[in-house]
């Protein structure tokens, strides 16, 4: 019944048999024991199981394990470097992106998402590009002034 | 939420995919933004999925001839950001970009959008609008049908159960084509409450198609007759909107009653009639 998976998460190869039904967030919290990433709405609306696979964004709560074979896989615990944060995890920190922190693990992967195609957003493309995530306490402002700093911090860098 | 077990079978090829299908229950996953969220609330319990994603044939976007083809498993994202449809066909990246969100858009598929039929979908309007092409592969053979053939009803199409949709063929619009997708957007959901897709080219004729309005997308030939040939006056677009939706079995539901629906259809029609003015 299980099919054969080899993924690379955080750098990490894996290999395992899975059930062709198993949700990729579930393989990721209950298999590999990374739960970081989050189940919010179970519906793909909330964003809060936001994960990269393969450099680009998507909903773990609506790929199947299966789908993610042979790919490379980021979530919120591949983001620091050792106990060097990464900008935008500072950046919520920071400006008080986060008050439950439930939003934060996919709001910081879509951010991170964005900054790789567009380093100097506007106000307004950030907004855009976090449609994708809801957050119940924030209101939002925090989150948009986190990316803010992260953008420019991460310009620095470079 | 867990879907109910199946088996699950990549194919690497066409060929491969249609022998797979003719098994019997098994339904095409693609990105699986439509299909994993049906699978998750048990709407659909198929016994096997046949995974096309990786077939290298039916993915990319190229100009053939006079017609766009777009490959049916390339994603929403890639279709938003291509520059040779945003020169060819710009309301196909706008409307790709007007739906749901980044990362939605990441992994669903065009192709898996129309085989879905969602009536509040967003590519159903724009292929009509378009007056395009869905080329389907089956046991018997490939055909091609009229996007307007193609949608036959509520969350139904006329692929066959060991169809997949290949490709679909827009044919290339002549200079000066103006065109606009105005939509009014299902604030959670992201779905279109009402999408009007128009296009008038530069003899005059106009197209408009509703998604979102009725039980299946449709091309609106009240407005078309009304306004195709004439200037797009605020007097004309107002006397051509005037029975938007007319003959249509209009959705109603706990987001939006069928009056209001059919009063942000006439208010989106005017709104991209006025736009392509």
């Amino acid at each position: 019944m299980g099919v054969k998976i080899n993924v690379t998460v955080n750098g990490k190869a894996y290999s395992h048999d899975v059930e062709p039904r198993t949700l990729l967030v579930h393989y990721l919290r209950d298999t590999l024991l990374l739960t970081g990433t989050h189940v919010g709405c179970d519906t793909s609306s909330c964003g809060a199981c936001t994960i990269h696979v393969d450099g680009i964004a998507a909903k773990s709560c609506t790929m199947l394990a299966v789908q993610a074979d042979d790919c490379e896989i980021t979530t919120i615990e591949g983001m620091a470097k050792g106990s060097d944060m990464h900008p935008l995890q500072e950046g919520f920190k920071e400006c008080h992106g986060l008050q439950c922190g439930f939003c934060t693990p996919g709001m910081i992967m879509s951010s991170a998402d964005l900054l790789s195609k567009n380093p100097n957003p506007t106000e307004d493309e950030i907004r855009h590009a976090l449609e994708g995530n809801f957050c119940r306490c924030t209101g939002y402002h925090n989150i948009v002034r986190a990316v803010q700093y992260a953008a420019e911090k991460m310009a620095v860098e470079v | 939420m867990i879907p109910a077990s199946f088996e699950y079978k990549r194919a690497r090829s066409v060929k491969a995919a249609i022998e797979l299908l003719a098994d019997g229950n098994a339904k095409v996953l693609s990105g699986g933004h439509s299909l994993v969220p049906a699978l998750k609330l048990r709407l659909n319990q198929p016994e096997m999925l046949v995974d096309i994603a990786r077939i290298a044939s039916l993915k990319g976007i190229k100009v053939s001839g006079k017609e766009l083809v777009i490959g049916s498993t390339t994603t929403h994202q890639e279709i938003a950001s291509s520059d040779i449809v945003k020169e060819h066909l710009s309301i196909l990246a706008e409307g790709a970009g007007a739906i749901g969100d980044v990362q939605v858009r990441n992994k669903g598929t065009l192709g898996g959008s129309l085989a879905h039929a969602d009536p509040s979908a967003d590519w159903p309007a724009l292929v009509l609008v378009s007056n395009a092409k869905v080329v389907l592969e089956g046991s018997g053979g490939e055909r091609t049908l009229n996007a307007a053939d193609f949608f036959t009803g509520f969350f139904s199409t006329a692929l066959a159960s060991d169809e997949i949709i290949t490709e679909i063929r827009f044919p290339i619009p002549a200079k000066g084509t103006k065109s606009t997708y105005q939509k009014f957007v299902q604030p959670a959901s992201r779905f279109a409450l009402v999408g009007c897709a128009a296009m008038r080219e530069p003899s005059g004729e106009t197209r408009v198609a509703f998604s979102g309005v009725a039980d299946a997308a449709f091309r609106d030939t009240g407005i078309e007759n009304a306004i195709s040939g004439k200037t797009l006056t605020a007097e004309n677009i107002n006397h051509a909107v005037s029975d938007t939706a007319k003959g249509q079995d209009i959705m109603s539901d706990h987001y939006a009653s069928e009056e209001y629906r059919v009063h942000l259809a006439k208010v989106f029609a005017k709104r991209a009639l006025m736009a392509l003015a």
